[in-house]
């Protein structure tokens, strides 16, 4: 048999038994005894030298071209083999995805806190600062100076927890809104402008219900300059409605009291729950109240120390525990102040 | 305010539908707060107009078969008959007296009608259907007020009066509909069907008809008859009095009870029911005395003596004081002025002539009379708020012609009228350019006075941009250029008006840094695995002695003069115990709990009426450090150093270096797992709070099970102020290198004595250190301990070479022992 037959043979059991290889350490093997320094063609070229000058270049190249193929061959081989490794490797490594996963401890902000963060931060874009004030209180900053006397028919609007005091002084109270912030903020910047948000907590005698607390939080804001208009209160009343329920939400001004603005006004805004059809969050009406506003009352606006006949300013109140039941549909005020990680803990 | 249309009719024309008035109503300020149809289609129990008749009751027999029921020949439309098998008692008298002399009126109803079930308490509607009753066929029935759904009355059918239109359907006759409006405290105005009526006509541009009552006259003028002092003329503006003799007491016309009950008032009698119709007509509450009653004909308003005594129509006594006030003969209080009536000339059965008395009161003085009686009433309400003086006259009028028409009364000529201050003459001046400062829009004179004069304001047009206002004597809540912009804009269209962007200067904006900070405290907490809670302000000493048995004497609480309960009787001086008391809800429903709060506290002062409110932190955790998974099936426990690390945590990221940890002797911890926290300041160190495992006391006394509960409470202000901005440290391009150092030393030198002395002696080539062991055994020796720490040492400036650091190590070896005695671990 010529070495090119010989050549030829070798190639073919080569290629024969590479296709029945599957193991890595096999293929090795098979890459020494066919492609190695000791390999069968290694062995088979030495005999080159015994052919004639005239036929080594093409039997050189016949090798060659084995010598390539068989290479080609063996990477071929390896990598499926590699791959079917690697394959089975991950097959034994694989988990049920469906399994629960190990989840960071992490707490929540209690709901007030997150709605009373979006109040305030979409406040503080219009130029409105946060600003506290204490939530014990003089009859006097409650009421009072609030245009809210002592007898005053409207005093029925807040039932009133008071304070033991020594007989004869002041009367002092748990605030029963965040107003009496607007006197201390008014003070604090008269004759400047003043543009701010009062959160804070506020306090009613008011038995315990599923809708009604005895302590809630309040935000109110006020914004006191020589060009302060009605009609700057609705731009920016609006502007807050339609960054906390979407743009182009529908709303509705209507006349409303409050001793200590004139005029006053409720703000709605169209229920987003039945899309002003009525439902029973909305009781029927298609509309929730939002918030009470109205232009500062010219007395309290002196109270402040604003000159009322050159001076204007807006006002307006809302209740973050209203507006957190609604945008979760939480039915019962209580829970609140609960404490209850199975109520703190469904809110992200 | 209870408004039935048909009533509201007899004043003003309502053109537009119902739902649309109620609309127009909500959008200036009246909220309707719901609308009730009587009998017609939307209501609840509509009656079929052609099966719900008015019918004459020609006959009553006896039923054959049974003893409680009769049969009613009735006459349902003219000429036609039916007979109605009926049990009602009121129908019993007439039995077996053959055809009625005097037919009686009332509602027929015949089979397929729809009626509530008289029988239920429930309202339950029921089909009539034809069936034999004891053998006599029974289809059409004589109803009630409970099957009509007029009221709970079933104990006899319902008697129209004579005047009912025979075959006239019910719902013609009497159906109705009722507007239920939220009158705000500043539309006393309101608080009538007339000032309904005149508001109603100015937003839909319709007449008003006031009512103009004319009444003969006999006998001695009222003025002859009878005498009015008035003894505290600040109290009690205008005071009128007319006589009205001769009297019948009766019930009053049906029409009159109807239209009582639908505006919520309870039919008494003639007399009673005319003072509550006028009341509720005109918004002027009165008083009708018998006039037989009033010693010397003579009326006195005077303050009440100190200890004099008044029953009033409720049956109490009332014991009453100087600052009371009174209408009295010459002998004794007859009533409390504007508040309630007294017995002693409270009109009776026998009551032949009557005193009707129509007052207006100083506002203040009712409400601290109402509130001091707690005798709030239809009339109380209205005086508070305001009524109008000059509806007087009319009111007496009015009273006086319905005494005569429906109390076949005999009126007096005459009106007794007392006033001891002038009427409320008050003229604005209003500018086109204040209605545009307030409201945002330009507004000409004659715009202003064609908004304003429907309401009843008379407008004298001065120039193009001015105008005079003279205020209408019901308008009580107008007396500023504020009060017209609101009726200006209220008229107008609140949604009409235009909203704009506030173009005045934007004042200094400046950051709360302290509020950040705050939010900042509550994002690392919250990230630290904490839920926020926020409890109650309000607690008890009970609860604050939970946490420290001492608090149950303490006085330096603020205490509510008037709480709701005794669990909220005290304003909180600390967090922990009602954040505890969450807390234990929450081991019991979930077996863990991680909480903190931030919130205000609040400490009485000596020297100050209000309290001071400094801003707290509370933590309180225990139960398993994470939720049992099956990653980890029964995770560790929490511990003081869960809690330790929770402070560490917090200083770490608010960047406050300025502090020191040391054990703490506070009560509510367990000794030996107690630590404070204590800042340096530069004035001397300042406890800033405790924190530790809860005592195992205070933990029975707040109900929890046996576990470690580890708490803290600080004092957050303080924290705030110590906290800094992070300082950057350029980070080193050169390797580090690490020794691990186990010092032996006894137990009670501390691991922060030890650590200290480590970094002192290592200075800055010390980039980190960390304590990886903590061991006691027998093989140290009694009250020994060893702490093994790993040091990280590392140079900005070039690559530590061995001996350098094996000289660091020996250094800190003796530096430490010396120091601290603490030795290498053999
Ligand atoms: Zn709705």
């Amino acid at each position: 048999m010529s070495i090119i037959d010989q050549l030829a043979t070798i190639e073919q059991d080569a290629l024969a038994a590479l296709a029945t290889i599957s193991t890595s350490e096999a293929v090795s093997e098979w890459k020494s005894n066919y492609l190695g320094k000791q390999g069968a063609i290694a062995k088979l070229s030495r005999e080159l030298g015994t052919l004639p000058s005239d036929q080594r270049p093409a039997a050189g190249q016949r090798f060659n071209a084995v010598r390539g193929a068989l290479d080609e061959a063996f990477t071929s081989r390896e990598a499926t083999i590699n791959q079917a490794a690697q394959q089975q490797a991950f097959g034994q490594d694989a988990v049920d995805v469906t399994l629960p996963g190990r989840l960071p401890v992490v707490g929540r902000l209690h709901p007030s806190t997150r709605v009373l963060r979006m109040i305030t931060d979409i406040f503080a874009d219009m130029g409105f600062q946060v600003w506290e004030s204490p939530e014990v209180e003089t009859d006097t900053l409650n009421f009072g100076l609030l245009n809210i006397p002592e007898d005053h028919p409207a005093r029925d609007m807040w039932d009133t927890f008071y304070v033991e005091t020594a007989p004869g002084a002041e009367k002092v109270l748990l605030r029963t809104h965040t107003s009496p912030g607007q006197i201390h903020a008014m003070r604090a910047h008269a004759p400047n402008p003043v543009r701010v948000i009062l959160p804070g907590k506020c306090y009613r005698y008011e038995q315990v219900t599923t809708r009604h607390e005895m302590m809630f939080h309040q935000v109110e804001g006020i914004a006191v300059g020589q060009h302060i208009t009605f009609s700057d209160l609705k731009g920016t009343l609006i502007g807050f409605a339609e960054r906390l329920y979407g743009a182009g939400t529908k709303t509705r001004f209507r006349p409303s009291y409050f001793p200590f603005t004139e005029p006053s006004v409720e703000l709605d805004v169209e229920c987003f729950l039945c899309k002003g059809a009525g439902c029973r969050i909305c009781k029927q009406s298609g509309w929730l109240e939002v918030s009470g506003a109205g232009m500062i009352h010219p007395t309290v606006l002196r109270n402040g120390g604003y000159d009322p006949d050159v001076y204007s300013g807006f006002a307006f109140g809302m209740g973050p525990e209203r507006i957190t039941m609604l945008r979760h549909g939480i039915d019962d005020i209580r829970w609140f102040f609960s404490g209850d990680e199975r109520f703190l803990q469904q809110f992200v | 305010m209870r408004i039935p249309l048909s009533w509201l009719r007899e004043y003003v024309d309502v053109t537009i539908p119902v739902d649309e008035l109620a609309e127009r109503l909500t959008r200036s300020g009246l909220e309707v707060d719901s609308i009730e149809h009587i009998g017609g289609a939307q209501a609840e129990l509509p009656w079929d107009p052609t099966l719900v008749l008015v019918c004459n009751i020609l006959e009553v027999t006896q039923h054959p078969n049974a003893d409680r029921l009769v049969l009613a020949t009735v006459e349902y439309a003219p000429g036609s008959i039916h007979t109605v098998v009926t049990g009602a008692p009121n129908l019993y008298q007439y039995k077996g007296l053959g055809r009625l002399s005097h037919p009686l009126k009332s509602v027929f109803a015949r089979e397929g009608a729809v009626l509530f079930d008289g029988h239920v308490a429930e309202k339950v509607k029921v089909k009539l259907k034809g069936k034999p009753v004891r053998g006599v066929m029974s289809d059409a029935m004589l109803c009630s007020e409970k099957e009509l759904g007029l009221s709970e009355e079933h104990e006899g059918i319902l008697i129209l009066p004579d005047d009912a239109p025979v075959g006239m359907s019910l719902v013609e006759y009497i159906g109705d509909t009722v507007v239920d409006i939220d009158v705000l405290p500043n539309m006393a105005r309101t608080l009538s069907l007339v000032g309904m009526a005149r508001e109603i006509a100015a937003l839909t541009n319709q007449p008003l008809r006031l009512p103009n009552p004319t009444v003969a006259t006999n006998g001695i003028d009222a003025n002859t008859a009878i005498k009015v002092t008035i003894a505290a003329p600040e109290l009690c503006p205008r005071f009128t009095a007319s006589v009205v003799r001769n009297v019948t007491i009766k019930p009053s016309p049906f029409w009159m009870q109807r239209r009582l009950i639908m505006a919520g008032m309870r039919p008494i009698n003639n007399i009673v029911d005319i003072s509550n119709y006028v009341m509720l007509e005109l918004g002027t509450p009165n008083h009708t005395f018998d006039a037989d009653c009033v010693a010397e004909s003579h009326i006195v308003v005077r303050n009440a003596h100190a200890d004099e005594q008044l029953k009033t129509l409720d049956g109490r006594t009332h014991t009453l004081n100087p600052s009371h006030l009174l209408v009295c003969d010459t002998i004794q209080a007859l009533s409390v002025a504007g508040v309630m009536g007294g017995e002693s000339s409270e009109v009776s059965d026998r009551t032949q002539n009557v005193l009707v008395e129509a007052a207006v009161w100083e506002p203040t003085i009712i409400r601290r009379m109402s509130t001091a009686f707690k005798l709030r009433s239809e009339a109380s309400k209205r005086f508070e708020r305001g009524v109008d003086p000059e509806m007087l006259d009319l009111a007496q009028r009015r009273l006086c012609q319905l005494l005569h028409d429906h109390a076949d009364g005999v009126v007096a000529p005459g009106m007794v009228d007392v006033r001891t201050a002038p009427a409320r003459d008050v003229t604005i001046t209003l500018t086109s350019a204040e209605v545009k400062r307030i409201l945002g829009l330009d507004f000409t004179a004659a715009q202003l006075s064609d908004l304003l004069t429907p309401l009843g304001f008379g407008c004298t047009v001065n120039t193009s941009d001015s105008l005079a206002v003279a205020v209408p004597s019901y308008r009580r809540d107008v007396s500023h250029t504020a009060d017209l912009c609101e009726e200006v804009a209220r008229m107008f269209g609140y949604d009409n008006l235009p909203s704009t962007i506030m173009a005045d200067e934007l004042p200094t904006q400046r950051t709360n840094l302290a509020l950040e900070r705050e939010h900042f405290v509550r994002d690392i907490l919250s990230g630290a695995g904490l839920n926020e809670a926020i409890t109650y302000s309000l607690t008890s000493l009970t609860s604050a002695a939970n946490l420290d048995p001492a608090e149950a004497e303490a006085t330096n609480y603020l205490r509510l003069a008037n709480p709701l309960s005794s669990e909220r009787e005290y304003m909180r001086r600390a967090i922990l115990p009602t954040l505890l008391e969450s807390a234990a809800v929450n081991l019991r429903e979930r077996g863990s709990t991680r909480l903190f709060e931030v919130g205000r506290v609040y400490h009485r002062r000596d020297d100050a009426i209000l309290p001071a409110e400094p801003l707290r932190l509370a933590v309180v955790m225990a139960g398993q450090r994470a939720n049992a998974s099956w990653h980890d099936a029964s995770p560790a426990t929490v511990d003081f150093f869960d809690i330790k690390g929770v402070v560490e945590l917090l200083c770490e990221r608010l960047q406050i270096t300025t502090i020191r940890i040391a054990p703490s002797d506070a009560v509510y911890l367990q000794p030996g797992r107690a630590a404070q926290l204590i800042a340096r300041t530069a004035t001397g160190e300042v406890v800033i709070g405790h924190f530790g495992e809860l005592h195992p006391l205070a933990r029975e006394r707040f109900a929890m099970p046996a576990m470690r509960v580890a708490v803290a409470e600080f004092a957050l202000d303080t924290l705030i102020e110590l906290a800094n901005v992070p300082r950057y440290t350029s980070i080193s391009r050169y390797p580090a290198s690490s020794q691990d150092l186990a010092l032996v030393a006894p137990v009670t030198v501390s691991a922060e004595t030890i650590a200290a002395s480590i970094r002192k002696y290592a200075g800055a080539a010390l980039s980190n250190i960390e304590l990886f062991d903590v061991y006691t055994g027998a093989n140290l020796g009694e009250g020994m301990r060893s702490l093994a720490y790993r040091l990280t040492f590392r140079s900005s400036e070039r690559t530590l070479a061995d001996d350098e650091i094996t000289k660091l190590r020996a250094k800190i070896i003796r530096g430490v022992e010396h120091e601290t005695g603490a030795k290498m671990r053999a």
